[in-house]
């Protein structure tokens, strides 16, 4: 994973609340055994019209989605099906952060185990967020994970959650996996000692 | 979060005060004898280290893999050098993409064919064991590991795929994780994790005739909404779940995510052993004693400090149903479809559904049933819309899949007749899979039918691209078969 900092991107608004992992990218596209290539199906059944086509009302198809890198969504993003195939399809079309007010518990921590930065603000921030996009089709936005601050077009810093252990993942392009392999010793002596007898072998 | 209006039980919710700051090193003697959660009890159990500053690393006592979500984890221990720390702990099956017809057939899908045939070598290569096609151990994940009987009271389950809080029924620690956890807990048994909030839910009383898990479930996410969940795991309790079968608590579990819950969890009882004992994996014997001790120490404390209590009066409930493309949009089946007021989710909806608001659900003709999942595809739940069909026709306009959850569900349901009356109502009887749930296999909805389904997920193109879902319980959906559109099963008590 890079190591992820301060960003400065284009703002692609999505005003539509619960967004879903199957909406983010549906089922169908799930048989491939790969990570990459998922961009193009992002938002599949809403960005494609039946025969195939680009829906022109649908904002990735339109100009102002070119080079975006923040996706601007309404609450409650990334609820439903655990497929860390969402994640991997934001970045695939190029984001690198999303908005919204809150996210699902596994699409958050699928988030920040591949680098895309959720990021939760207040009702009246999205709100703001959402005005300004309208206005300026061009909104450009600034993220900075160190000091955990997004930039406003008014110029206003907001800070958003991140746990300590993730932020400093990220920062590091660091990897837990290795965190926890660290820690073996203490795994086998609880295999050895606490651990309740199952076998699926048998 | 948007709440849609509609009432379906009469709810009490209240928050717990804040939780007092941790204890010093001198009061930790008190904070030992401090009374526990079921949720506690099992987390504080399988904390293997928590150091500051960072998560707790959890110990992980059972891994189910499927064909889906384990691929691209299989490859990074490839890339990595790393072998499966505990294959004994892993358990893996086929059931997302694969056909519910001819499984003994190759595939003709070519993508799903090679996605089953990499969890084919995947296995093999990392010696897991694999409930195959055509094995009899095989279907959907959160069938199998309770059938195996290595789903059991107390421990920790996890798997790449968010139902992974069925699992909790039997008072385990169960839930989702996404792809790189997948590969975490292969590498070694366990995952980073940070305590979640705890909510108590509550169904009092019985319910009425015609109303089953299903319908708690979906009165309850129609309450606290799709988001109403989220950072938590929900503890149900009440005379309602302690009355339910084993199945029944699975169907309630099963959907704690569609309330956006971390996990969902029942403490275990006599429901719990009994259904336990004669499975295949479990120890025997003393050993078995020995367990189940243990497993009496588990449910909730007197006086334990839930986060969070919601209370739902059961007896209160009908049949319910979904009407809209998120699991929190349900009503009473009675009712009709909300209006919007403003709403524009509801407004969203609605357009999807092509639904009128203010008129009534009852009557609204579908073009499919589909009674399978992991939600509902259990003997329970076969037996119950058998119960219904006996002796009736599904109505010619529909299609109506049944789909077992497994393939000894298959066999027992055949065995018991089952089959044969879904048969001769004129429904398609199948073999196990996810099937239509997540339409990835090809049993799914033409652009704009309707479909009864007793599945867990409504939201847009979920069942096939331009499928519209309502969401409802094997008892509803063999009503609405019966008749051909949406009807109350109560009619054919
Ligand atoms: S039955 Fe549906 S919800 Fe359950 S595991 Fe299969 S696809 Fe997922």
């Amino acid at each position: 994973m890079q190591p992820v900092t301060s960003f400065s991107g284009k703002v692609v608004p999505l005003p539509v609340s619960d967004i879903d992992t199957d909406q983010i990218i549906p089922a169908r596209f799930l048989k491939t055994i790969e990570k990459l290539g998922l961009g193009e199906n992002l938002f599949n059944d809403w960005r494609y019209l039946p025969d195939g086509g680009p829906n022109p009302e649908f904002v990735l198809n339109q100009p102002r989605a070119a080079g975006g890198t923040i996706l601007l969504a309404g609450d409650n993003f990334g609820c439903g099906s655990s497929r860390e195939h969402a994640p991997w399809a934001l970045l695939g079309f190029g984001f690198r952060a999303v908005i919204s007010t809150s996210f699902a518990d596994i699409f958050r921590n699928n988030c920040l185990k591949n680098g895309l930065l959720p990021v939760a603000v207040d009702e009246a921030t999205l709100a703001e967020l959402f005005e300004a996009a309208s206005s300026d089709e061009g909104l450009e936005l600034t993220v900075d994970l160190a000091s955990q601050t997004l930039t406003l077009p008014s110029g206003r810093g907001v800070s958003f959650p991140i746990d300590d252990f993730s932020k400093q993942c990220l920062l590091e392009g660091g990897d837990q996996l290795s965190y926890i392999q660290q820690r073996m010793p203490a795994i086998s002596a609880y295999e050895s000692q606490s651990a309740e007898a199952l076998n699926t072998l048998a | 979060m948007p709440r849609y209006a509609v009432k379906t039980a009469r709810a009490l919710i209240r928050d717990a005060p804040e939780p007092e700051a941790p204890a010093p090193a001198w009061a930790r003697l008190e904070l030992v004898r401090k009374p526990r959660t079921l949720y506690e009890k099992v987390w504080d159990s399988h904390v293997v280290t928590h150091e500051p500053g960072a998560p707790a690393v959890l110990y992980i006592d059972l891994h189910l893999v499927h064909e889906v979500t384990s691929p691209q984890a299989f490859q990074g221990l490839r890339d990595r050098g790393i072998k499966v720390r505990r294959p004994d702990r892993t358990q893996a099956t086929m059931d997302h993409s694969i056909p519910t017809q001819n499984q003994a057939l190759p595939i003709m899908d070519p993508i799903a064919a090679k996605q089953v045939q990499q969890l084919r070598i995947n296995c093999r290569e990392f010696d897991v064991p694999l409930a195959d096609l055509g094995d009899e151990s095989q279907g959907i994940v959160h069938v199998i590991g309770p059938e195996l009987g290595l789903t059991r009271p107390g421990i920790t389950v996890v798997c790449g795929d968010s139902h992974t809080s069925t699992h909790g029924a039997f008072g385990a620690l169960a839930f989702g994780i996404g792809t790189t956890e997948v590969e975490h807990v292969l590498a070694t048994q366990c995952l980073l994790q940070r305590r979640s909030k705890t909510c108590e839910v509550r169904f009092a009383g019985r319910v009425a005739d015609g109303v089953v898990a299903k319908d708690l479930i979906l009165a309850l996410i129609a309450e606290i909404g799709i988001g109403g969940g989220t950072g938590q795991v929900l503890e149900y309790t009440g005379e309602a779940i302690r009355s339910l079968s084993m199945e029944g608590r699975m169907t309630v579990c099963n959907m704690s995510i569609e309330g956006g819950a971390r996990a969902g969890m029942v403490a275990p009882d006599d429901t719990t052993y009994e259904f336990l004992a004669d499975k295949p994996t479990v120890p025997r014997g003393a050993e078995w004693d020995a367990a189940v001790e243990r497993w009496r120490r588990l449910p909730s404390d007197e006086g334990a400090v839930y986060d969070r209590t919601v209370e739902i009066d059961a007896a209160g409930l009908e049949p319910m149903i979904t009407w809209g493309t998120n699991p929190g949009m349900g009503v009473r089946v009675s009712q009709p479809v909300p209006e919007p007021n403003g709403n524009p989710s509801v407004r969203k909806a609605l357009d999807y559904m092509r639904l009128e608001p203010g008129k009534p659900l009852i009557g609204q003709p579908v073009d499919v049933v589909f009674i399978g999942s992991c939600t509902n595809s259990r003997m329970t739940d076969l037996r119950q819309a058998a119960s219904l069909l006996q002796g009736r026709k599904v109505d010619p306009r529909v299609r109506m899949m049944v789909v077992p959850g497994s393939e000894r569900i298959r066999a027992q349901a055949e065995a018991e007749g089952l089959a044969d009356i879904f048969r001769a109502a004129g429904a398609d009887w199948r073999q196990a899979g996810c099937s239509m749930c997540i339409a990835m296999n090809g049993d799914q909805l033409g652009s704009g039918q309707y479909c009864v389904s007793t599945s867990n997920r409504n939201f847009e193109g979920r069942q096939g691209k331009g499928g519209r879902t309502f969401l409802a319980s094997p008892l509803t959906a063999a009503a609405a078969a019966v008749e051909g559109s949406v009807a109350d099963p109560r009619r054919y008590l």
